[in-house]
């Protein structure tokens, strides 16, 4: 069944957003981290370092698979989840909670609105997801 | 700890380790042997030698027997591995590569006294060249991949040399992951064409990239599906019109030896693979041989040193200015290519094509008694492999892998899977045109029972293998937790 | 035909079942006009004792080491190979499995290739090593490219006693990515460390450093090593493993890639192939190396067992974003190292150095005293040194041939300076009559 949190936002490379307070925590979808299968991997990108709106900011990889981490909206890497390198598999286990992988300052508010509403994210993997 | 006489052997030989034992045999010095490492300075020196095992030479003897055991090779079992031409590998071959003259040949030996090796190369090269209707061959490249980007990096320079700056190169998505790759590699932007339901080339998407930045279009002939690409010649054709180089991937020649050339079908260079079609050993996955073959307009970029005859002499052509350079640091694996001399001059300009005949109707066979118990990928006839789905055992709850594992306990390796990927659940089958006929029988009851288990009894696939060495590895914890080398535990 | 088993009757069988008349029926989709309207032009078919004689004939035109006295190195090197070998990889079952993409069945490859990894990464002084590249000089170009990918510079130093053949192989990989090479110049035989301050700075993604270098003289690998990592760069040392025994090991002088020539550890001289790429890191990398990587775990009854790892990062998977386009390594003869390296073992490697080492300064010193003749270069040596003669060292090599003796290699082609040098190599198999014959042959030749 669809597990797509209706208080979040989506890309189309099936990462999640969500506002805290002037900040956006990003992750991986329910639906991601099922394709991909067991989450052995993850690079996330250093506090401090610039990501961009559509650009990779990562890679997580599986047995089968590496894909890369595209950031939902520009700004500046404000924290970045240390525990995924220990246990990779909190990413499965609880993608929209224990398995965040990065907090971002963002530098253009205009972005979050071009991010996929839940309804709309959820239309999109009913689609096939690509 | 397990016992030895288990038909599971399970030792590592730094486990039989035990000190003081020795399995070496080196004469005693018979010059000064101080003064010389007194000669090296002290930091240059190890402070510890190394931890290699200390066992006697029936310690080694025994321990890798039984390794061998573990093992599922051509010479003992079926191996039906698609694209990767898992044919007989003739013991001939192994006793003409051992010759004294061959084995201890030093590459550097003057060249005057290396014209038995430069002498066999020659003649490789133009028995290649007129097996795949080429202009001149070059046997530098190690291994399929390395022949690809020696095939690219001459298609740029090409270009270049006409003051063309093209950036894009064409690969169908059913590509091998090495076209790509090696693409990506020489530096060019890959751009992935799409195939149709059969497999083939889509012609509109096709037409759609060709441009003035597009470099080549790199392609498996027959494809990765198993079938002929009927309209190859067109698709040269529309390539040439466009000023694009069309690359053959010549894994699949064991399919056409004889029958037709891919010079004749319009391929501007193409690579063989020595280990596939020319039955070099596989050796647990290498060393293999990839030379590439072209036509006149690349000979100049060819990699360096060129092997020439002038009157009666071989040589080694090193001014070459418009060479690729370079992609090994001596002439090729020497070994392979007298491995691949002998094969031909065994085979005969009949016998090669009798191989592709063969490999065409074995391959036809199988697929034919298949056909009523699994998904065929595309429409027959195929060449000389075919891939099944096993998209209606999925439904089952029995995929592709799972199939293969129970192959195991049957007594076949399994075919490949998952590849290509353009196939859901894909089975590549490649039986070779060495097997007999009653052998693949046998596979194909194999894969009728399995197919039936599916129905009825579908526990007994998931369990698989079970009569192997080892069961199902998991792999989520090899790559979560690398264990890449041996520690002792104190 | 012995490689074709059925006979026209199983054919017939075969077609019946396919519901085809014959196997032309099968080939519709070749296009006619493509099709081959004659044989293929080669000599005939041989029979296996026409092939043998015919075969014996060119290899008996080759002067190998067997058969005359072998003093060639410069990258390929007369080392004894163990009996036990060349028996061992003739089981079928080694040499004909495939890559073990089922690792159920392939518990041998994948348990040789993991003591293989072991073993070479003990000897190497590094965290972790892959199952192989083809040989040395590609070896080099992957870290090369590694590097590069590790740190995002695009420049690579190359200290001057690098192997040239190995420097054009790098040269030609870095061509598609578009990297630069320096050169940092090595006039005394051993790369000059002020120059090499001045070259690697804050652009150079690694420094490459050969040791025993090209001319066969030793080199500071720790302070290249301190001086890369002051600029941000890496270390990437080029090492023959069968030195190792006695020669310190370049992750212990700060190597951070270990690349080299595993030829001389069990391998055939083979006129060059096929060698083995031996390819280490250190750990932090792991994720970045090309090639193949085994690794231990457990199945489903909690027994060891072993399979490939991390494949994520190649061609297969990754594609065009792969580490590296290595589909095969070099199984067989990583096979061939492992059971050397068993063989020879820690007391054994260590003999075949001081041998090799003991040999070749005997040989350096009876050597340069013939008149006429010195050392190149006044640096410490361990295998490998160039002698300068009074006379071309292409004639001179020529004249000791008479005598079935391959001298050496003389450096002009790749040198223009070095045109009266001869690199002479000298391993443990060399004996001290043959060295004294040498030098007797050595005065004759340039008197």
């Amino acid at each position: 069944m669809s597990n797509v949190p209706a208080d979040l936002r989506y890309t189309r490379e099936h990462e999640w957003a969500k506002q805290e307070g002037g900040r956006v925590r990003v992750g991986i979808t329910a639906f991601a981290q099922e394709q991909l299968g067991d989450v052995v991997f993850v690079e996330l990108p250093k506090v401090g370092a610039r990501v961009r709106a559509h650009q990779t900011f990562g890679v997580v990889e599986s047995v089968k698979a590496v894909s890369d981490l595209f950031a939902p909206v520009s700004g500046e890497v404000a924290e970045a989840n240390v525990e995924l390198g220990q246990t990779p598999e909190i990413v499965n286990q609880d993608p929209y909670g224990k398995g965040w992988m990065i907090v971002v300052t963002p530098a253009d508010s205009t972005e979050w609105d071009q991010l996929l509403t839940a309804a709309q994210y959820e239309e999109f993997i009913a689609q096939g997801g690509h | 700890m397990p016992y030895d006489n288990q038909r599971h052997y399970d030792r590592l030989i730094f486990e039989l380790s035990s000190p003081g034992r020795m399995a070496f045999s080196l004469p005693e010095p018979d010059v000064p042997v101080e003064p010389a490492l007194a000669a090296v300075p002290e930091q240059y020196r190890r402070r510890e030698p190394a931890a290699l095992p200390e066992v006697s030479e029936l310690d080694v003897v025994r321990h890798y027997s039984r390794l061998s055991q573990l093992n599922y090779g051509v010479d003992t079992h079926f191996y039906p591995l698609g694209s990767c031409t898992m044919k007989y590998n003739p013991k001939i071959n192994e006793d003409m590569a051992r010759l004294g003259g061959f084995a201890r040949l030093h590459p550097l030996a003057p060249a005057a006294l290396s014209q038995g090796a430069l002498a066999l190369m020659h003649e490789l090269a133009g028995m290649l060249a007129e097996i795949a209707g080429m202009d001149a061959v070059s046997l530098q490249p190690a291994a399929g991949a390395q022949g690809e980007l020696t095939g690219v990096l001459m298609i740029r320079a090409y270009h270049e040399a006409r003051g063309e700056q093209r950036t894009k190169v064409l690969i169908p998505d059913s590509a091998h992951g090495t076209n790509p790759a090696s693409t990506a590699l020489a530096g060019y932007e890959v751009i992935e064409v799409k195939s149709d339901a059969e497999g083939q080339v889509e012609l509109g998407d096709l037409d759609r990239h060709l441009g003035p930045d597009v470099a080549a279009f790199m392609i498996t002939v027959p494809n990765t599906l198993g079938n002929f690409e009927p309209r190859v010649m067109e698709i040269a054709e529309a390539c040439h019109a466009r000023g694009v180089q069309v690359y053959m991937d010549g894994a699949n020649l064991n399919a056409i030896l004889g029958l037709t050339r891919p010079g004749d079908l319009g391929f501007d260079v193409c690579h063989f693979n020595l280990h596939k079609t020319f039955t070099t050993p596989h050796g647990g996955g290498g060393p293999g041989a990839g030379p590439v073959g072209v036509k006149t307009h690349l000979e100049p970029f060819l990699p360096a040193p060129v092997i020439v005859r002038r009157d009666e002499l071989y040589t080694l052509d090193w001014k070459r200015p418009q060479s690729i350079g370079k992609l090994q640091a001596f002439w090729g694996n020497f070994g392979m290519h007298v491995r691949a001399y002998t094969y031909i001059r065994t085979m005969g300009a009949d016998g090669l094509r009798a191989v592709s005949e063969n490999a065409v109707l074995n391959a036809n066979y199988v697929m034919k008694r298949l056909e009523g118990h699994y998904d065929i990928a595309a429409p027959g006839p195929c060449m000389h492999e075919c891939v099944l789905s096993a998209r209606r055992q999925k439904k089952l709850g029995v995929t592709a892998s799972d199939v293969a594992k129970r192959l195991l306990d049957l007594g076949f390796y399994a075919p490949s899977t998952y590849f290509p990927l353009i196939v859901e659940e894909a089975l590549m089958i490649e039986p070779t045109e060495t097997e007999s006929k009653e052998t693949l029988d046998a596979f194909c009851e194999a894969m009728i029972r399995i197919a039936k288990e599916t129905e009825t009894d579908p526990q007994a696939i998931h369990q698989a293998p079970v009569t192997t060495p080892v069961r199902r590895l998991d792999q989520t914890r090899a790559a979560r937790e690398p264990n890449l080398r041996w520690r002792p535990t104190t | 035909m012995r490689y074709l088993p059925n006979t026209p009757q199983n054919q017939r069988a075969m077609l019946e079942t396919i519901g085809a008349r014959g196997v032309e029926d099968l080939l519709v989709k070749i296009p006619a006009k493509a099709r081959l309207s004659r044989p293929l032009a080669l000599p005939p078919a041989l029979a296996e004792g026409d092939l043998i004689r015919h075969l014996r004939g060119l290899a008996g035109k080759n002067a190998d080491a067997d058969t005359w006295t072998c003093f060639l190195g410069a990258g390929a090197y007369d080392h004894h190979v163990p009996s036990p070998i060349n028996h061992l990889i003739l089981r079928g079952e080694f040499f004909t499995a495939y890559t073990p993409y089922q690792p159920e069945a392939s518990q041998g490859t994948l348990r040789t290739i993991y003591e293989y990894q072991t073993m070479i990464a003990e000897l190497t002084g590094m965290d972790v090593a892959n199952a192989s590249i083809y040989d040395g000089a590609s070896s080099l170009a992957e870290a090369v490219l590694m590097a590069h990918s590790i740190n995002g510079r695009a420049e690579i130093a190359l200290a001057g006693g690098l192997n040239p053949l190995y420097r054009r192989v790098v040269e030609t990989y870095v061509d598609g990515p578009g990297l630069k090479l320096r050169d940092v110049p090595s006039p005394e035989g051993v790369v000059d460390l002020d120059a090499a301050r001045r070259v690697v700075g804050a652009k150079t993604a690694a420094l490459v450093v050969q040791s025993p270098n090209f001319y066969g003289c030793l080199e500071d690998v720790a302070a290249a090593a301190e001086l890369a990592h002051a600029a941000g760069a890496l270390l990437v040392a080029v090492s023959d493993p069968v030195n190792l025994g006695v020669l310190e090991a370049p992750g212990r002088q700060g190597a951070d890639i270990v690349v080299g020539e595993g030829q001389g550890l069990g391998v055939p001289l083979g006129f060059g192939g096929p060698y083995l790429g031996v390819f280490a890191a250190k750990n932090e990398f792991v994720r970045r190396m090309p090639g193949r990587l085994v690794g231990a775990t457990v199945d489903l009854d909690g027994n060891r067992g072993f399979a490939l790892t991390l494949q994520t990062r190649e061609q297969h998977i990754r594609r065009a974003k792969a580490t590296s386009n290595i589909c095969t390594n070099v199984a067989l003869c990583a096979l061939m190292a492992t059971i050397y390296m068993a063989t020879l073992g820690k007391a054994g490697l260590v003999r075949v150095g001081e041998l090799s080492t003991a040999k070749a300064h005997y040989a350096a010193e009876r050597l340069s005293a013939v008149p006429g003749v010195s050392l190149r270069f006044a640096q410490p040596f361990f295998k490998e040194f160039a002698l300068r003669l009074p006379r071309p060292a292409e004639r001179v090599a020529a004249r000791l041939a008479r005598q079935r003796i391959l001298a050496g290699l003389p450096l002009k082609t790749f040198d223009r300076k070095l045109g009266d040098c001869l690199l002479v190599a000298v391993t443990e198999t060399r004996t001290k009559d043959e060295i004294d014959t040498f030098a007797d042959a050595l005065a004759t030749a340039v008197a």
